[in-house]
C-alpha cells in the first residue's frame, strides 16, 4: 500500500490501529520526497532523514504509552519555507535568508509538533510569498504536478504541488491574498484560509501583517479541519490572536447544507472569467441546491476596486517589515561595501529578487510624505467599504460562493512579464484577507486540457465551521482525483 | 503619473535599495503604470469613511514588562554575517 496516496486522517487512524507504525509512515514520505522532489521542486529543505526517524520513533512510544492520541500523531507534515523551525533553514525562497537557521518555533508549527506530527521539511514558495506563481523563488521554480510545464500557483505552490504529488499527505501554507486557496486550486487539492486571528503569526516570516494567515492545505475538507483544529490556539505572543472557544472544527463535518444560504455573486462572472471555471463553479452551487441549499446570485459590489486596496496595503506594510534585513543580525550581507548605509544598500539589492523590490519600492513610495493620504489612508477607507460590501452580503447568505482564480494554472514563464496582469489573477482572494474572513478552496472540476478547477467558500468572520459543513458535503458528490503521472506511477 | 528619476532616486533612499540603470528604468515604468492602475480608488467616495486598519475590534494587550526569554545570545549570533566579542559587527559608523 502507498501510504501517501491517503488522506492524513486515514493515515492516522491507522497509526492509531497499529496497523502502520509512524516509522513507516515517516519512511514512506521521506522516501517519496527523495524519489519525486527531483521532478516538481516542492522542497527548499528536506529534513535529515535520521532526524526523522529518530523523532518517528520518539513519537511512537508516546503513541504506545498514551501520551499522544490526537487524530494527526505520527503523520509526517511539511510547512511553507516562511515559517520559523528551530534548527532547520528558513529561507522564504530569498537569497537574502539563505544561511538563516531559526532559534525558535513558529507558534502553528509548535502546535503541529506537540499534537505528534513529524515535520518533513520546508516548501517551495514565491520569494517573501509574493507572487502568484512560485516562480519568483530563489531556489527555482516548483512544477505543477498535474502538467510540469505549467505553474503550481503561488505562493504556498511547494506545498500545494508537494499534498498533489503525493510527496507528503499534508501541509501548512499562508495566505496574505491567496497564496493557500490559489496554489490549492491549480493543484487540485484542499486549503483553508482561516479569519485572521485565528492561528498565531509568531515565527510567520511577516509580508503583509494585517492580511497574513497560516493555514492547511490536503488532499480533503476532513484533513484541513483536523489540522486546523490543531493550529487554532489563542497565543499572547501574537497581539492579533484572538481568544475563542469554537476550535473544533471537525464536529462541522457534516453532510448536510438543507437551508444553508448561498450567494453567488454576479459581478464574479463577468469578463475575464475561463467558461470551464463559470460552469464548473454554476454546476457546484447546483449540486449544493440539490442538496436544499438555498442559492441566489447577488451583487457583492467593490470587485474592480479590491487589487487596487490590496496591492498598495500589502505593498505598504511589505516595505516596512521588510526593513530588518540589513545584513547585520542575521542573512545575506554582501561582500564589498563602503560604509554602514551603503552596506545596507547593497545587502538589501543583492539579497532580494525583483519583484519583492518592486513591492518594497512601491511600499515606500506610498507611505511617503506627500502621497500618504493620497494612497494608503485612501486604500484603507477602499478596504472598509470591502468589508462593508461582504457584511451586507452576510446579513443575507450564510456563504458567498464562487470561484478562486479567473484562470486555471498557467503555463511557465506567462505571468513575470506583465505584474498587473498577474495581479489581476488574484481578484476573487484578495478580498477575503482584507476584510479578515475565512475562506476554503477545494476542487469542483476540470478544465479542457484536464487542469484542476477551484471552488471557493467564504463565510462571515470566525465561522469557519459553516464553510467546511458545506464544502464537506459538496465534497461527498465528488471522488478525489489524482494527477495522472501519480496515478501512474503503482503501474510501472 | 510620471515618475521622475528624482523620485526613484529618493524611494530608493527610502527603500534602502541601490538600483542599476537599467533597473531604475524598468521601476520607472513599473511604479508609474502601476500607480495608474490603483489610482481607480479616486473613483471611490471616501469622504465619510474612516479608514479601516483592523476589521476586528483589538484591544491593546498589556503584560507586565518581565522578561520571560532566556538569553539566547552564542545561538543568535551564529546567523550574524559577522560578530566579534559576542556582539554584531558593522561597519565603522563614526570617526
Amino acid at each position: 500500500m502507498d501510504l501517501m496516496s491517503l488522506t492524513a486522517v486515514t493515515l492516522g487512524k491507522k497509526i492509531k490501529a497499529g496497523e502502520v507504525s509512524v516509522a513507516e509512515a515517516a519512511k514512506a514520505c521521506m522516501d517519496s520526497i527523495e524519489r519525486y522532489d527531483s521532478e516538481y521542486n516542492c522542497f527548499v529543505t528536506v529534513a535529515d532523514r535520521e532526524g526523522v526517524m529518530k523523532q518517528a520513533e520518539e513519537i511512537q512510544k508516546k503513541i504506545d504509552n498514551g501520551e499522544l492520541t490526537g487524530p494527526l500523531a505520527g503523520v509526517p507534515v511539511a510547512i511553507k519555507d516562511n515559517m520559523c523551525l528551530n534548527g532547520m533553514l528558513t529561507t522564504c525562497s530569498s537569497k537574502i535568508l539563505s544561511n538563516f537557521v531559526p532559534t525558535y518555533t513558529s507558534e502553528a508549527v509548535e502546535k503541529l509538533i506537540e499534537a505528534g506530527m513529524v515535520i518533513v521539511g520546508k516548501t517551495n514558495m514565491d520569494e517573501f510569498a509574493m507572487g502568484s506563481t512560485t516562480e519568483t523563488s530563489y531556489y527555482g521554480e516548483t512544477k505543477n504536478p498535474w502538467d510540469k510545464n505549467k505553474v503550481p500557483g503561488g505562493s504556498s505552490g511547494g506545498s500545494a504541488a508537494a499534498v498533489a504529488a503525493e510527496e507528503v499527505v499534508c501541509a501548512l501554507g499562508s495566505d496574505t491574498g491567496g497564496s493557500i486557496r490559489q496554489p490549492a486550486s491549480f493543484c487540485g487539492v484542499t486549503g483553508i484560509k482561516p479569519t485572521y486571528g485565528r492561528v498565531s503569526r509568531y515565527g510567520l516570516i511577516a509580508y503583509g501583517s494585517s492580511l497574513d494567515q497560516i493555514g492547511p492545505l490536503a488532499k480533503d475538507v476532513t484533513d484541513c479541519a483536523a489540522l486546523l483544529e490543531i493550529i487554532s490556539q489563542y497565543d499572547k505572543k501574537d497581539s492579533t490572536s484572538v481568544n475563542r472557544d469554537d476550535n473544533d472544527f471537525t464536529g462541522a463535518l457534516v453532510d448536510d447544507v438543507k437551508g444553508l444560504k448561498i450567494g453567488l455573486p454576479r459581478d464574479y462572472f463577468s469578463e475575464g472569467l475561463d467558461p470551464d471555471i463559470k460552469d464548473a463553479v454554476y454546476a457546484a452551487a447546483k449540486k449544493l441546491e440539490e442538496k436544499g441549499a438555498i442559492v441566489e446570485e447577488f451583487d457583492l459590489g467593490m470587485v474592480e476596486y479590491t487589487i487596487p486596496t490590496y496591492y498598495i496595503i500589502a505593498a505598504a506594510e511589505a516595505s516596512s517589515n521588510l526593513e530588518r534585513f540589513d545584513g547585520v543580525k542575521y542573512g545575506y550581507r554582501t561582500d564589498s561595501y563602503t560604509d554602514l548605509h551603503n552596506m545596507y544598500k547593497k545587502s538589501r539589492s543583492e539579497g532580494f529578487g525583483p519583484e519583492v523590490k518592486r513591492r518594497i519600492m512601491l511600499g515606500s513610495f506610498v507611505l511617503s510624505s506627500g502621497y500618504y493620504d493620497a494612497y494608503y489612508v485612501k486604500a484603507l477607507k477602499a478596504k472598509a467599504l470591502i468589508k462593508r460590501a461582504y457584511d451586507k452580503a452576510f446579513e443575507k447568505y450564510d456563504i458567498i460562493l464562487g470561484p478562486v482564480a479567473p484562470t486555471t494554472a498557467l503555463k511557465m514563464g506567462e505571468s513575470l512579464s506583465d505584474p498587473i496582469k498577474m495581479y489581476l489573477g488574484d481578484v476573487y482572494t484578495v478580498p477575503v484577507n482584507l476584510a479578515g474572513l475565512p475562506g476554503i478552496s477545494l476542487p469542483c472540476g476540470y478544465d479542457r486540457d484536464g487542469m484542476p478547477i477551484g471552488l471557493q467558500m467564504v463565510s462571515d468572520a470566525f465561522n469557519e465551521k459553516t464553510i467546511i459543513r458545506a464544502a464537506y458535503a459538496y465534497e461527498q458528490t465528488r471522488e478525489y482525483k489524482r494527477p495522472a503521472d501519480v496515478a501512474e506511477r503503482g503501474q510501472n | 503619473m510620471t515618475i521622475t528619476d528624482e523620485t526613484i532616486d529618493y524611494v530608493g533612499i527610502l527603500a534602502k535599495l541601490e538600483l542599476s540603470a537599467e533597473e531604475k528604468e524598468q521601476a520607472k515604468k513599473d511604479m508609474s503604470d502601476m500607480l495608474d492602475y490603483v489610482g481607480k480608488l479616486n473613483e471611490l467616495d471616501t469622504d465619510n469613511v474612516e479608514a479601516m486598519s483592523h476589521t476586528f475590534p483589538y484591544n491593546n494587550v498589556f503584560r507586565e514588562d518581565v522578561v520571560t526569554n532566556g538569553d539566547d545570545r552564542e545561538n543568535l549570533l551564529k546567523n550574524a554575517p559577522e560578530e566579534k566579542d559576542g556582539c554584531y559587527k558593522v561597519p565603522k559608523t563614526f570617526d
